[in-house]
């Protein structure tokens, strides 16, 4: 039982060292397009797998990922922009003094970034969490609408609508995908840890989880404070990937567009946040043909912006209506999975014959 | 020694009245029946000893603290549990991970020690998981341990329901309806159940209950309620030749002139 369990770990280390070695590779050869579109999967992994832990796993269902995508994003983006920089891009309104001349590196102003957006996270938390279903869904959504029309109009803080230009390209295949690995080991141990069950007797019945001693305001708050912390990072991630940011990248769409790869890989399921995620990346790239000009059977139709979210939504509406549970429901894939598969299939065969 | 104390509690919601006035002291080790006709007001009583309803007026003492006021998930702590009339179990969750909930709140390692499987938080984890087997074994279940809760028969989901509330390691015990659904073999079963884990884990027992076999059986003392009022309290045979009791169950005779 102990060999076996030493083996699985030598296959999740040489897993991860074959992603590394990918990474390496991918780093040095691939054109910047794809490693920008691989940047994109890692990030939206990042995304999908913290609002999996809030609407999948606890059932406390969130609209408000884009704020706190939209507070890592800028708090980032204002700890690690150049004193120079930040004067070129606030030409308008000067930024406030403390923030114009500093300048930190990119690791520390994520990590920044992931507990602001967590202190939030927490502070908008603690009230709202005392709501159910659709209230809470409405005033998270709302929070992330506030935050919008907020850095909209802080001018000295966030530059308003101008938004920041020209920021520094940090992101690269190893800290989206690093950080990506990351948060899904975290979070998958932490759904599996007791907190992690606590997490999930909430989703399931809560007023049983209460009367079993479970601490609601507690957990929910503490599935909401990672949730946030993580979401804030893939903000900053993103914000850094695409090298500008204002206030209106952060709209109900980007949240939409989470909440997407979570039904379809299934709510409460790693493993169906990951693929859809990745696939979700690709898809936005590839689907970008059907939003230029074409013409169809000697039909010219001029390019409509927003047809791949048309095809989003009805893929949407395909997979909520066939399979209930999105692709993977609450199953998650791991390598011990693999092996009882393999090895009760072989026994059924052998008893068989 | 008093180990629950309602103390005249009256809970109203808008006009009615749902109980009024119910007193209650309950002695280490008893086990108590709380009957009475549909609607009559037990499980709210039992929502207010577990905390989900504060009452309008009176206040519950729990080992001479006062838990009025406190959350429902602190009162669980304090050593109260409860099962559900209507099964509320966990039902996507495995059978052993339902009891290993009612284990959580005794949890030391804070969550990041959980995350990151310090030995701590490991060493935790496995005795939570020997208690929850423990239990498990107790009822019957063990060899259901990775099934699905919800896909158990119906029986052995009150069974597991009770394993659940073990596992926060009560001192008072609250059972609503135990024996509802069960065939009279399996009530049989449960009557010597119920005996056992109360000798075992010393247990002070409440028992809301419509069959009356099971209550006349194994309740030492029984109250009856009817329409929030507390109209009769007493031993077995007390209760079954009480006038006011009959007069609640099957109205009162009619008198022809």
């Amino acid at each position: 039982m102990i060999e076996k369990k030493k083996d699985f770990l030598l296959l999740k280390i040489a897993t991860i060292l074959i992603i590394i070695l990918f990474i390496f590779v991918a780093q040095r050869n691939f054109d910047t397009y794809v490693i920008r579109i691989l940047n994109l999967c890692g990030i939206y992994v990042i995304l999908g797998v913290s609002l999996n832990l809030i609407n999948g796993f606890t059932g406390q269902f969130s609209l408000g990922h884009a704020g706190f995508m939209a507070i890592g994003a800028y708090v980032s983006a204002l700890l690690y922009m150049s004193p120079e920089l930040k004067e070129v891009n606030y030409f308008i309104t000067p930024l406030i003094w403390p923030l114009s001349v500093i300048q930190i590196p990119f690791v520390f102003s994520l990590i920044i970034a992931g507990l602001v957006s967590a202190g939030v996270g927490f502070l908008v938390g603690a009230p709202c969490l005392r709501l159910r279903g659709d209230y809470l869904a409405i005033v998270t959504f709302g929070f992330s609408e506030i935050i919008r029309v907020l850095f909209c109009n802080l001018q000295n803080i966030t530059n308003g609508p101008l938004g920041l230009k020209g920021l520094p390209s940090y992101t690269n295949l190893w800290w989206s995908w690093g950080i990506a690995i990351f948060a899904v080991w975290f979070i998958k141990n932490l759904i599996n840890s007791s907190y992690g069950r606590a997490l999930k007797s909430i989703r399931e019945d809560d007023i049983a989880a209460e009367a079993m001693g479970v601490n609601l305001f507690y957990h929910k708050v503490l599935s909401f404070v990672v949730g946030a912390f993580f979401a804030g990072i893939g903000g900053a991630l993103l914000g850094s990937l695409v090298m500008t940011i204002d206030p209106n990248t952060f709209s109900f769409f980007m949240t939409f567009q989470i909440i997407i790869i979570v039904i379809v890989g299934g709510l409460g399921s790693i493993t169906g946040t990951v693929i859809v995620g990745v696939l979700f990346a690709v898809l936005m790239e590839v689907l970008r043909s059907v939003e230029s000009p074409m013409s169809f059977f000697g039909l010219n139709i001029p390019g409509i912006p927003g047809m791949r979210m048309l095809i989003f939504a009805i893929l949407l509406m395909i997979v909520v209506l066939f399979f209930h549970q999105g692709l993977m429901g609450n199953r998650e894939w791991s390598w011990e999975w693999l092996y009882y598969k393999l090895t009760r299939s072989k026994k059924e065969i052998k008893e068989g014959s | 020694m008093s180990i629950l104390k309602a103390d005249h509690i009256t809970i109203r919601f808008g006009g009615l009245t749902a109980v009024s006035n119910f007193y209650l002291n309950l002695q280490k080790g008893e086990l108590v029946g709380l009957i009475g006709p549909n609607g009559a007001g037990k499980t709210t009583v039992f929502n207010m000893i577990t905390g989900v309803y504060k009452p309008t007026k009176g206040e519950i003492y729990f080992n001479g603290q006062e838990i009025t006021k406190k959350s429902v998930d602190k009162i669980t702590s304090l050593g109260i549990a409860r099962t559900f009339q209507n099964i509320r179990l966990f039902n996507n969750l495995s059978v052993i991970d339902n009891v290993m909930i009612g284990c959580h709140l005794r949890i030391k390692s804070p969550v990041l020690s959980a995350v990151f499987c310090l030995p701590q938080y490991l060493q935790e984890e496995n005795y939570m998981r020997e208690e929850a087997e423990e239990l498990l074994k107790e009822v019957k279940l063990e060899k259901f341990k990775n099934y699905v809760a919800g896909g158990l028969p119906y029986g052995e989901q009150r069974k597991l329901e009770i394993a659940r509330a073990l596992a926060t390691r009560p001192k008072l015990l609250l059972l609503d309806e135990p024996a509802a659904g069960m065939n009279p073999h399996e009530t049989k079963e449960l009557m010597t159940f119920i005996q056992r884990i109360q000798e075992k884990y010393k247990l002070t027992i409440i028992l809301i209950e419509h069959d009356m076999k099971v209550v006349m059986g194994i309740c030492k003392r029984i109250l009856v309620l009817d329409y929030g009022k507390t109209i009769a309290e007493g031993n077995p045979e007390e209760i079954q030749h009480n006038p006011e009791v009959i007069k609640a169950y099957l109205g009162v005779e009619a008198s022809y002139a």
